[in-house]
């Protein structure tokens, strides 16, 4: 049988390696805000016959918009983003534009957030993220109320759970700077999306844990540990495969709107396959076994070092 | 035991040609137009959240009350543009959002809505010799016009007394295009006393504060008139405008997405497309990774999707593209619960259980950890259908709905159709070997 849980500080360690350079670019550069938290502007602009990239910002600048950020998009059109305008700004941008570049203009998609919306939005993704924390750890605790120690259970369920989405926001604020990827309500359905999967697939590890105790298969509770993990360990990979089938079938032949939506699922996905065999369950362990000292440095007790 | 699974077959095979027979003919237009409903993200439209400044309300009203006469009177200028299926909703205290699908001139459609629509009559100031007033540049001064109404209260004349029969007319002389209006009672009574005063002066008529023209009276007139200086199309808006009442509060744009119709088009099939792929993907895993039960569980997945579109198309759910994103996603995690049991299964088999035994046993066994596990999942969409709803994101709401909708129904589709299934199957000799060596 694979030995899973004498190598947890590996996996720990793995996990450290993903999670520390996201938590310093979080840091340093934070998330970089999308319209939906900024308020602004965000146009894009299709141009027949096409246009070039630094004609545009001269026009843009021209009409008095000179630090609107523009972008060129895959598709050949390009994304504009400004302060927040009003529909006759908005007429005589589109206007002056095609006067000065001579060439038809087709807004493909345009959006405006007010600050009063940024800021409400921003609130409300707070206390979203929030409730769903504080409703998945009451919920993880209830699943596991027959168990002795239940907030034991569902603390290691939500380690997990900061993990899967530390590694997610730390991939997203590595790619904003490197990218110019933004955050957006999306992005925040993305995450909470991942943080209900990473449960979703803890709990089915857990449970098997939980049955394998109530059988009494093993005195040692390392042992039943790693039977339930390699039990549901196939399980577990076949279903994160079936759904990371779908998400990169929709990833690379999607609609652009959805793009990074799909790519924090992807991510998350992976990475809450990975935290719930490799560290919600072996940080069960650790707890059981008072293993803290290992953490700051203290000798492992000879027990353990022999493993 | 048998008699039971064959009455569960005939239930599931009545379900599933009921959710055929509601989702079927997809047509060449895909999944638009019969009877799915799109969100403006796939069909295009614009989508408006309106902040009413309630400071410039009329104080003997409640601030529910204005919005709701604001409200109807956006329903009927929205009516009047001709939208089909625009949705006009008042949202907390002071915000109104309206969605307009498939609106090709989307400025023209923000003026005809946003604006107040306040039609004043004005008459030129007079100082105390009975002069007019100029400013420095020689323009004249207006103030409002007043009358003694029915009441004997002074009143101002305004657009909130007139019919509403506006219409546009081309002046036969003039080949002119002008805005003919009617008066109710109380406005004839007003209209009278001021063309009476104001006979061979002008009369400003002013809309929001800007005058569009200012004819001079020529003759006392009480229950009808026109606005000229306007072209076809500032006259028919105004018609429209007037008709509907001027809106008592002013508004103001807070937020608003434009989706241009073929970039909704695109994202739609490329989406869907998409979805496909991945799906077959699933199932010929599934048939290459648990051979017979793979197959059911194939099988399964096709009931399952079309149950869902069904149920998408009877509630009606808006798809949107996040919303599709859900149902892919749900279709994976649906996949789960078969996975989950036919794992149990096998190691039923291994310990060496009967077939008829082991699926029985596998999914008993398994019930448990679908049921929780899909729990966190059911949290998360409540917490984001509030979140989608709070600001009205429509996109973040479609999500949460077909993917709570799909984890749903994919527990129904586990523990009802997957398992009736295996169940009819253990009763044949030759699937009970084929499900023996699957577990090998």
């Amino acid at each position: 049988m694979i030995d899973f849980v004498g190598k947890r500080y590996w996996y720990f360690l793995l996990s450290a390696i993903i999670i520390i350079p996201g938590i310093i670019s979080l840091a340093i550069f934070g998330l970089k805000p999308g319209i939906d938290f900024r308020s602004g502007t965000n146009m894009t602009l299709n141009f027949s016959p096409s246009v070039e990239e630094s004609q545009l910002r001269q026009s843009l600048a021209s009409l008095g918009y000179a630090d609107a950020v523009v972008q060129h998009t895959a598709a050949g059109d390009f994304l504009i983003r400004l302060r927040e305008i009003t529909t006759d700004e908005r007429q005589e941008l589109v206007g002056g534009v095609e006067t000065a570049l001579g060439s038809t203009v087709t807004v493909r998609d345009f959006a405006v957030v007010s600050p009063v919306i940024a800021s409400q939005t921003a609130r409300n993704a707070a206390i979203a993220v929030v409730i769903a924390a504080v409703g998945i750890l009451f919920y993880i605790t209830w699943a596991f109320r027959r168990m002795p120690k239940s907030l034991r259970w569902g603390t290691c369920a939500v380690i997990a759970l900061i993990h899967d989405v530390l590694v997610v926001l730390g991939i997203f604020s590595i790619l904003g700077w490197l990218a110019g990827v933004e955050v957006d309500a999306l992005f925040i359905t993305g995450m909470l999306t991942v943080a209900g999967y990473s449960v979703h697939d803890t709990i089915v590890v857990f449970d098997r844990i939980r049955e394998n105790m109530t059988k009494g298969i093993s005195q040692d509770f390392e042992m039943t540990v790693n039977l339930s993990i390699v039990q549901t360990l196939t399980r577990s990979l076949n279903t994160s495969l079936t759904v990371l089938v779908v998400l990169a079938a929709l990833f690379l032949l999607g609609g652009v709107t959805i793009h990074y939506f799909i790519l924090v699922l992807l991510i998350g996905v992976t990475t809450g396959t990975y935290s719930s065999i490799c560290n919600a369950s072996q940080l069960l362990i650790v707890w059981e076994k008072q293993e803290w000292g290992r953490f700051i440095g203290r000798k492992p007790h000879p027990a353990q070092a022999l493993r | 035991m048998r008699r039971r699974n064959r009455y569960l077959l005939i239930l599931i095979l009545i379900l599933f040609g009921f959710s055929l027979w509601a989702i079927l003919p997809l047509n060449s237009q895909k999944l638009g137009r019969n009877g799915f409903q799109l969100g403006l993200d796939l069909k295009g439209g614009s989508y408006l959240l309106y902040e009413a400044d309630l400071t410039k309300k009329d104080p003997s009203q409640t601030d529910a009350q204005v919005m709701d006469a604001v409200q109807q009177k956006i329903e009927r200028r929205v009516n009047a543009y001709g939208v089909t299926e625009p949705i006009i909703q008042v949202q907390g205290n002071n915000r109104i959002l309206v969605q307009l699908p498939g609106v090709k001139d989307i400025n023209e459609a923000l003026k005809l809505i946003g604006q107040v629509a306040l039609l004043e009559f004005k008459e030129e100031k007079l100082d105390a010799q009975g002069n007019p007033v100029r400013d420095d540049k020689g323009n004249p001064q207006w103030v409002i016009a007043t009358a003694t109404g029915t009441n004997g209260q002074e009143e101002e004349l305004t657009g909130k007394y007139l019919k509403p029969n506006v219409q546009v007319v081309v002046n036969q002389q003039t080949v002119q295009p002008e805005v003919a209006f009617e008066w109710n009672s109380e406005g004839a009574t007003l209209f009278e006393q001021i063309t009476k005063r104001d006979l061979n002066k002008p009369l400003g008529i002013f809309l929001d504060n800007e005058l569009i023209s200012a004819p001079t009276v020529q003759a006392v007139i009480s229950d009808r008139g026109v606005i000229t200086g306007v072209t076809l199309d500032e006259g028919k808006k105004l018609a429209v405008q007037l008709n509907s009442g001027s809106l008592d509060v002013p508004l103001k744009i807070i937020q608003q997405t434009d989706v241009d119709a073929t970039l909704g088009a695109d994202s739609l099939s490329r989406s869907l497309r998409a979805g496909l792929i991945g799906i077959a993907l699933i199932m010929l895993f599934m048939i290459a990774y648990y051979r017979l039960p793979g197959f059911v569980a194939a099988v399964a997945l096709c009931i399952y999707a079309s149950l869902l579109l069904a149920i998408f198309k009877l509630l009606p759910v808006t798809l949107t593209l996040p919303g599709i994103a859900g149902f892919i996603i749900s279709t994976g995690m649906a996949v789960d619960a078969n996975v989950l049991i036919f794992e149990r299964m096998k190691e039923e088999l291994r310990v060496g259980r009967t077939v008829g035994m082991a699926v029985e046993e596998g999914f008993r066994r398994a019930w448990p950890s679908i049921r929780d596990s899909n729990v966190s999942t059911f949290i998360t969409c409540v917490i984001l259908y509030w979140f989608g709803n709070t600001f009205g994101a429509f996109m973040v709401k479609g999500f949460a709905i077909t993917l709570f909708l799909g984890v749903a129904v994919s527990m129904f589709s586990a523990i009802m159709i997957t398992r009736t299934f295996l169940n009819l199957l253990v009763g044949s000799e030759l699937a009970k070997g084929l499900l023996l060596r699957s577990a090998k």
